[in-house]
């Protein structure tokens, strides 16, 4: 080896060393400990057994209460990520179509709900959404309904909370997506005499795919990972992965069983990568 | 056809839609001056009580200060770390070096809530949750990368020559480096470290594990405010903290600006 590559080697060695050093301590070894803590036999007086045991695994999968669980984690993220999708569409086509002089405000009024913290926001919907908030005022003063209709503590008001929570990160995606849109083809398609729906469906869509592909995992994955927003709007009366898990660490106090739950969630998050690397593969032979 | 697009349903659909993605901001905004201490609507009388009682609210008044140590901490600590990482992912040629670059981004990809997990069962028995120094080792997983990415992004941008003109005039690399290149990725490192801080002082899953009664980070006592009561003093806080976010978007957007009249 000369004397110039050693001394190469040694400068990305200085230069990446304390990184390196930096995620071992608070990425890679807590992720190791939170591994080999799932093997480990724990109880409800937070009396810890160390051992090598699927004990806390076979909790999970034995129990249907943890399936329903899982089942209900499921079916939030699908269910967030289909309604942000239908309610951000829009928004974003605008933006791309749109030639107002507002165009950046526009933009940046769509991101802007990012400045703020999802507890803040998740605070916002809990006024909004209470008994005594915006919406039930305005459904009973328009004679809708004569209670007012719950709409937090339950799973209704967390669907509701983070559709909006989700809504810039999607809009961000399909304006990035949007790059290969080219209003030449709509108008090529129409002069062929498409109609606008037949235009849409068959030219402005398939366009997007890649960005609805990327909008709707990174929603996803947000969604059935997000804490705070099921937490305090279901009042503590819902219950998903991520809920669960904070409940088994620090009221439950087992550790194994949380750090099981930890990485049946990090099971499910590489099963949607998969399936999301798929689509797109197949979305781009077409 | 642009004309038809402009038509009054379209307009109608947006501006519902933004409507929804902008109402619990705009709900916490009036709420803040509401006169009233229940959540409800429509407000009944203007006031600043709630901004004067948060002045009085010594546990925001400590998450606050907590926060914003940590999220200087975290930052300089992220920084310290990630620049020269960057410069090795962009200046050098070795081996593994796309695997590097995928492990530097990788934290992202872990849920918070799991993250978190991790971190107390590490922390914990070190006895170090709820200290300063802890909660800083907390959140430097989720900086670091962003600090990795703004900074290569400005190596890979700017204009080397300099760089290479300061090297041909016998320059060492040190030099090279802090009198050339530092001052012309000033921006990207300056947005980095912007954006580890406000990653910090928002974060709240991760610091929810990791807290004690010595140190709570201002998100921490938000949620565990919101958890139990929900008076207006919150929507005070958060329009605070809105500015504050707001006045560190404008110093990214015045340094990114800054790029362009140095390019």
């Amino acid at each position: 080896m000369s004397a110039k590559t050693r001394s190469a080697r040694l400068t990305v060695l200085g230069l990446t060393v304390p990184g390196l050093l930096g995620l071992a301590v608070s990425f890679v070894l807590p992720l190791a400990w939170l591994l080999r803590m799932s093997f480990n036999r724990g109880d409800s007086t937070g009396y810890i057994e160390e051992t090598f045991t699927l004990d806390s695994y076979a909790q999970f999968v034995g129990d249907s209460y943890y399936w329903d669980m899982a089942w209900e984690t499921t079916l939030l993220g699908l269910g967030v990520t289909v309604l942000t999708i239908v309610v951000s569409y829009p928004i974003a086509l605008f933006l791309v179509r749109t030639e107002s002089r507002f165009k950046g405000i526009l933009v940046a009024l769509a991101v802007a709900p990012l400045l703020t913290s999802s507890v803040v926001r998740t605070y916002g919907w809990l006024v909004l959404l209470g008994n005594q908030g915006v919406v039930n005022q305005a459904l009973m003063g328009a004679g809708l309904v004569d209670q007012p209709l719950a709409l937090i503590n339950n799973r209704i008001g967390v669907y509701i909370a983070l559709v909006e929570i989700m809504m810039p990160y999607m809009i961000l995606c399909l304006l990035a997506g949007f790059g290969r849109f080219n209003q030449e083809l709509e108008h090529a398609a129409q002069s062929l005499g498409a109609n606008r729906w037949r235009t849409f469906w068959r030219i402005v869509w398939p366009l997007s795919m890649p960005g609805v592909l990327t909008g709707a995992l990174l929603v996803f994955v947000l969604t059935i990972s997000s804490f705070v927003t099921p937490r305090l709007v279901g009042g503590g009366k819902v219950f998903y992965l991520a809920t669960e898990i904070y409940d088994q660490a620090t009221a439950t106090l087992n550790w194994p069983f949380a750090a099981a739950i930890a990485f049946i969630l990090l099971a499910l998050f590489a099963v949607v990568i998969v399936i999301y690397q798929r689509a797109l593969r197949r979305i781009e032979a077409q | 056809m642009t004309s038809k697009f402009r038509g009054w349903p379209t307009r109608v659909v947006v501006t519902l839609l933004y409507l929804f993605l902008l109402a619990p901001i705009l709900m916490v905004l009036v709420i803040s001056f509401d006169a009233q201490s229940t959540m409800s609507f429509p407000p009944r009388g203007f006031t600043f009580q709630w901004y004067e009682r948060l002045a009085q609210n010594a546990e925001f008044i400590h998450g606050f200060q907590v926060s914003a140590v940590v999220g200087v901490g975290v930052a300089l600590l992220a920084l310290l770390i990630g620049v020269p990482v960057a410069i090795a992912l962009t200046r050098h040629e070795f081996r593994f070096r796309e695997v590097m670059s995928g492990f530097f981004l990788s934290p992202l990809m872990v849920p918070a809530i799991v993250l978190g997990l991790a971190l107390l069962l590490v922390l914990a028995p070190l006895k170090i949750t709820g200290t300063y120094g802890g909660l800083i080792v907390a959140h430097l997983a989720i900086t670091v990368p962003y600090v990795v990415r703004t900074t290569s992004m400005s190596l890979m941008t700017m204009n080397r020559s300099c760089e290479e003109a300061a090297r041909t005039l016998g320059a060492s690399p040190w030099r090279t480096f802090t009198r050339v290149t530092l001052p012309l990725i000033a921006p990207g490192v300056l947005a980095g470290g912007v954006i580890a801080f406000l990653i910090s002082f928002d974060e709240a899953v991760i610091s929810l594990f990791v807290v004690g009664p010595q140190a709570t980070t201002l998100p921490v006592e938000i949620f565990h405010y919101v958890e139990s009561r929900t008076d207006p003093q919150i929507a005070a806080l958060s329009v605070v903290l809105i500015a504050i976010s707001v006045l560190f978007m404008v110093i990214i957007e015045r340094a990114a600006g800054l790029k362009k009249v140095l390019r």
